[in-house]
């Protein structure tokens, strides 16, 4: 099945808490809803769930409206952030209650419950109660019982916010294999842009209640419509400038030149965006050097995070190999034009990226 | 300031287990530590011997040489920021700042000058009359830092995964906020956490622990070099180092499928379970090298990991930056960066 | 944008609709009814306006004058137990285990004066308190203290305020318990490494955190002592005198003593209104207090 929203917003006295969206959520690949605490993913999710009445808009369900359907009249699954399941029943138990629930014959219950348990590897563990499992097996049983009743719509609010890092890793992987295989619709909320591209689906980037962009995770990534969306889907956060358009150029601060083009971009002021990844404290060929800096620097390992003042503006670079600058260390940002993002001063990309495909 | 010293230290249960394994190890003063592990690895049981919360079975704890094994929490000179953000809800920031001062009987006028300092380090100068309840979570943690770096005393910052409820673009301001802290207010800092990103990029040294174990204290870069376990390995890195069972004979490994291997290194004869061992960063998908078959391409923006089958074991790998898919891929090593691993432990090569 | 609506969900909650009438609307109405009335028995009833609402709300008649007594002293009865029972219950609470087999034994003996009727109290206190036979009158006595409650207004007061205090304060207990219980450990963790005195923490973590509980107990704790009846009743049956005669027991005393039913209805409805407004009026500093402090 799939499901198409129609205008479907919400507002409380007065201000919109969702702005009106109109999306089309295919089966197969999760949809991920991305954004901060606060931008309206979970607003979004209890209307799909039909926890909350939208005030405009409709939902349909392959085809069929079912936007003023109680959840229980609906075929939905959710999974929270926290690991809710019946403290007192065994997995299995867990597994099968919302098949108890819809009395089907006992066969059937134990097939299903068998192969949800398989997928999400639990079968050692079908006789154990929730709090003798790890967080991670805790957070599996509560993904097997939203499969298990193999639902036309599972909802996941952040379900791997609580997991260590590893683990969340481990269900990163396995996670879209299940959407892979099951004819259901996954809408998926998470803050984490890098989860968003691991999930390998769709995306809508939301920010302060509004759905600002709808497409692949990839697509989006490297073409953000808009600045929400470009700060909304970076991490390490979104380097911007603020520049003006001058006689069909760009101009940073301190009247450096971008070779950008930007037809189609009034005269006046506008905002220069680049990732981390797209500067160099090493001279690029066509690069602008900017002068710098060192606020402090960050190691991972393999890589430093280089965090620097530019003219006021605190940017991070992520360069290759281990630096440790001192603080207050001068230094050379190299900004090519062909990997900034130009926005104009209503938020809209006016210049893309050029080399926005190779990385 | 403090030198902070662990000796013979174990933490049992009654029952003859152990949260913590004995361990001997000096933390140097005005450090930056990072304790890193997945849950119940006994990093927080750690912590908490070194706040004075929980008092260690065994062994002795040393500050600057002299012990305080015994001592309670607030006679150790100790700070702490916890998971979820603690504020003295009744009160502004200024007064939530200044709590520690007045418990201490610090003279007002001197107490506000330490707050006005402080919440200048940390940016908090603005909102410094407002009421700590109603801020965001990272405003929060900012007041438990600050509670902490006001009293001039202390010597160690104890942070217990302080960034769990924050936002992933206020993590980087607050991380690098703290990094930056540390330069210029000398005192011994110590992290916990299961996020490696969050571990390597505030630590000078990282201490990785497993099942109440150290198995390893280094750099970052050293972590991720030179793992000395296969679980620092897989535990670092994102994904881990790949692990393939195998043969080492000299300077040559033969995997589990008959495919031959050099080694930078040679090997004595080695006994257990071997494992070879090389990051996906120094594992590209190339036209020529070790045939393999793709599973899938996973695209995180930046950069791209195929996740491929050599010997019949997933492998993670590099798909370099405008590539495109190759028809027969083939895997390229970074011969150098070899590990040999014997029974988990780094086996020791020589050139 | 049409909402689907199914209005007969509004038949299911006739059934409670009625009850509600049965149980509360009726009786108030027949209330109302007499309070506007004049009755010589007979079952005869005269229109009578608001003439007894005028003479209950003047102290200089008669019925107003016994009206405000009695008003005072079951204020001054509300004030004096809160004023035991919160501080006490909250330092009971303070002292009570957290953890292992003494917080499950604790809890049950607390409870135990909860479970028991009323009227039952008033009895146990009755005897207990007597001089003569009653183990805490005959100790006190026994003391030199001259102590008879059916006698000594002063005694009278202190028995039934002991009463309360005795029945009452587990139950302040149990809720700031639970209040004191919600507090993350963390909290106590940062406020030793801050150093804070246990006066320190309870002025800076623990009042702060029990505050919506003690909103309800202090909410419960007024409604249950100004409305008190059975207890005093048993014990000192308003005396001696009327030093023990709170608006209740007057109320009885009016209606089936004298059988003056207008009175005691105009009575009945000003006592429930005072209630109400003191209720209302606490919950909405109380809780305002709260939305502003947490916008």
């Amino acid at each position: 099945m799939s499901l198409r929203l129609d205008g479907l917003g919400l507002s409380a006295g007065g201000q919109a808490v969702l702005h009106p969206v109109t999306v089309e959520l295919p089966p197969g690949l999760p949809n991920v809803l991305l954004g901060p605490t606060g931008a309206g993913k979970t607003t979004l999710l209890r209307l799909l769930a039909g926890l909350d009445r939208p005030t405009e808009g409709r939902i349909f369900a392959e085809g069929t409206e079912v936007t003023g359907l109680p959840p229980r009249r609906r075929s939905v699954a959710m999974v929270y952030q926290q690991f809710i399941n019946y403290p007192s029943f065994t997995v299995y138990e867990n597994i099968a209650s919302p098949l108890r629930v819809a009395r089907l014959p006992k066969a059937e219950i134990e097939a299903r419950v068998q192969e949800a348990a398989r997928l999400l590897r639990l079968g050692p563990y079908l006789q154990r109660r929730p709090l003798e499992l790890s967080g991670g097996q805790q957070q599996r049983t509560a993904i097997a019982r939203a499969l298990v009743k193999r639902a036309a719509l599972v909802l996941m609010d952040e379900p791997l916010a609580n997991l260590d890092y590893k683990l969340r890793e481990e269900l990163r992987e396995e996670l879209p294999k299940l959407f892979a295989e099951s004819g259901t619709v996954f809408v998926y909320a998470t803050t984490e842009p890098a989860e968003a591209l691991l999930l390998g689906g769709r995306v809508a980037t939301l920010s302060e209640g509004r759905v600002t962009q709808f497409g692949m995770a990839g697509e989006v990534f490297r073409h953000p419509a808009d600045l929400a969306t470009a700060r909304v889907f970076s991490d390490p956060p979104l380097n911007e400038a603020p520049a003006r358009v001058q006689g069909g150029r760009v101009l940073l601060a301190g009247e450096v030149a971008l070779p950008v083009a930007v037809s189609g971009l009034p005269e006046g002021p506008c905002t220069i965006g680049i990732r981390a990844h797209q500067l160099s404290l090493e001279p690029l060929p066509g690069a602008v050097p900017l002068a710098a800096e060192v606020r402090v620097a960050e190691v991972t390992g393999s890589e430093s995070y280089v965090h620097l003042d530019v003219g006021g503006m605190n940017w991070v670079v992520l360069a290759p190999g281990v630096r440790r600058p001192e603080p207050h260390e001068a230094a050379t940002v190299w900004l090519d034009p062909r990997r900034c993002l130009v926005f104009g001063a209503d938020g809209r990309l006016a210049a893309e990226a050029a080399l926005a495909e190779a990385a | 300031m403090a030198r902070i010293g662990f000796e013979r230290l174990a933490h049992g249960y009654g029952t003859g287990g152990y949260a913590l394994k004995p361990m001997d190890m000096v933390w140097e003063d005005a450090g930056a530590y990072a304790l890193l592990g997945p849950s119940g690895c006994g990093k927080t049981t750690l912590l908490n011997i070194v706040s004075g919360l929980l008092r260690p079975s065994e062994g002795r704890v040393v500050f600057d040489g002299a012990e305080v094994t015994d001592l309670p929490p607030e006679r150790r000179n100790v700070a702490q920021v916890f998971q979820f953000p603690v504020v003295y809800d009744t009160m502004t920031v200024r007064e939530n700042l200044a709590f520690p001062l007045r418990n201490r009987g610090v003279p007002a006028k001197a107490a506000n000058a330490r707050v006005e300092h402080v919440a200048a380090l940390l940016g908090l100068t603005a909102m410094l009359d407002r009421r700590a309840r109603n801020l965001g979570a990272d405003d929060k943690q900012k007041i438990s830092l600050g509670r902490g770096l006001v009293r001039d005393d202390v010597a160690v910052i104890l942070f217990d995964e302080p960034l769990t409820v924050i936002d992933p673009h206020l993590k980087w301001e607050l991380r690098s906020r703290l990094k930056e802290l540390h330069r210029q207010v000398p005192v011994t800092m110590i992290y916990v956490t299961h996020d490696q990103t969050e571990a390597l990029t505030f630590a000078d040294r990282v201490v990785v622990m497993s099942e109440g174990e150290v198995v390893q204290v280094g750099t970052p870069e050293a972590l991720f070099d030179r793992p000395a376990h296969t679980f620092v390995g897989h535990f670092i890195g994102s994904p881990g180092m790949n692990l393939l069972p195998c043969a080492v004979a000299g300077r040559e490994a033969v995997l589990e499928g008959g495919a031959r291997i050099a080694l930078p290194r040679a090997y004595p004869a080695l006994a257990g379970k071997v494992e070879l061992g090389i990051r996906p960063e120094f594992a590209t998908l190339a036209r020529e090298g070790l045939p393999v078959s793709l599973r899938r391409v996973e695209d995180l923006g930046r950069r791209r990991i195929a996740r491929v089958e050599l010997a019949g074991r997933p492998f993670a790998a590099t798909l370099p930056e405008g590539m495109p898919v190759p028809a027969e891929p083939c895997l390229a090593l970074d011969l150098a960066r070899l590990h040999v691993y014997a029974d988990g432990r780094l086996a020791e090569g020589e050139a | 944008m049409a909402k689907p609506r199914d209005d007969r969900a509004w038949l299911l909650v006739l059934p409670v609709l009625a009850l509600v009438a049965f149980s509360a609307l009726i009786p108030v109405m027949t209330v109302v009814n007499y309070s506007v009335q004049d009755t010589f028995g007979n079952n005869q009833f005269f229109w009578n306006g608001t003439a007894w609402f005028k003479e209950l709300l003047d102290p200089s008649t008669d019925l107003g004058g016994r009206f405000f007594d009695a008003l005072w002293r079951t204020l001054l009865f509300s004030g004096l137990c809160l004023l035991i029972e919160i501080p006490l219950g909250i330092a009971v609470a303070l002292c009570l285990p957290r953890k292992g087999w003494g917080v499950a034994a604790s809890l049950v003996t607390l409870a135990l004066p909860l479970l028991i009727p009323w009227n039952v109290v008033g009895t146990i206190w009755q005897v207990f308190a007597r001089g003569d036979i009653g183990l805490l009158g005959a100790a006190v006595n026994g003391l030199g203290i001259d102590y008879n409650y059916a006698r000594d207004p002063l005694a009278a007061w202190i028995t039934v305020v002991a009463m309360d205090v005795w029945h009452w304060t587990s139950l302040v207990v149990l809720l700031c318990y639970a209040g004191l219980r919600a507090i993350p450990d963390a909290y106590y963790q940062a406020a030793k490494v801050d150093g804070a005195g246990a006066w320190a923490v309870f002025r800076a973590i623990q009042l702060p955190k029990m505050q919506r509980v003690l909103t309800i107990a202090v909410l419960l704790r007024f409604m249950d002592s100004f409305m008190i009846y059975t207890e005093p009743f048993v014990v000192t049956g308003g005396g001696p005198g009327n030093a023990t005669t709170f608006l209740s027991i007057d109320l009885v005393k009016i209606a089936l003593g004298q059988f003056d039913l207008g009175k005691a209805a105009a009575m009945s409805i000003v006592y429930n209104l005072i209630i109400l407004t003191v209720c209302w009026v606490f919950y909405a500093t109380t809780t305002r207090g709260q939305s502003e402090a947490s916008r």
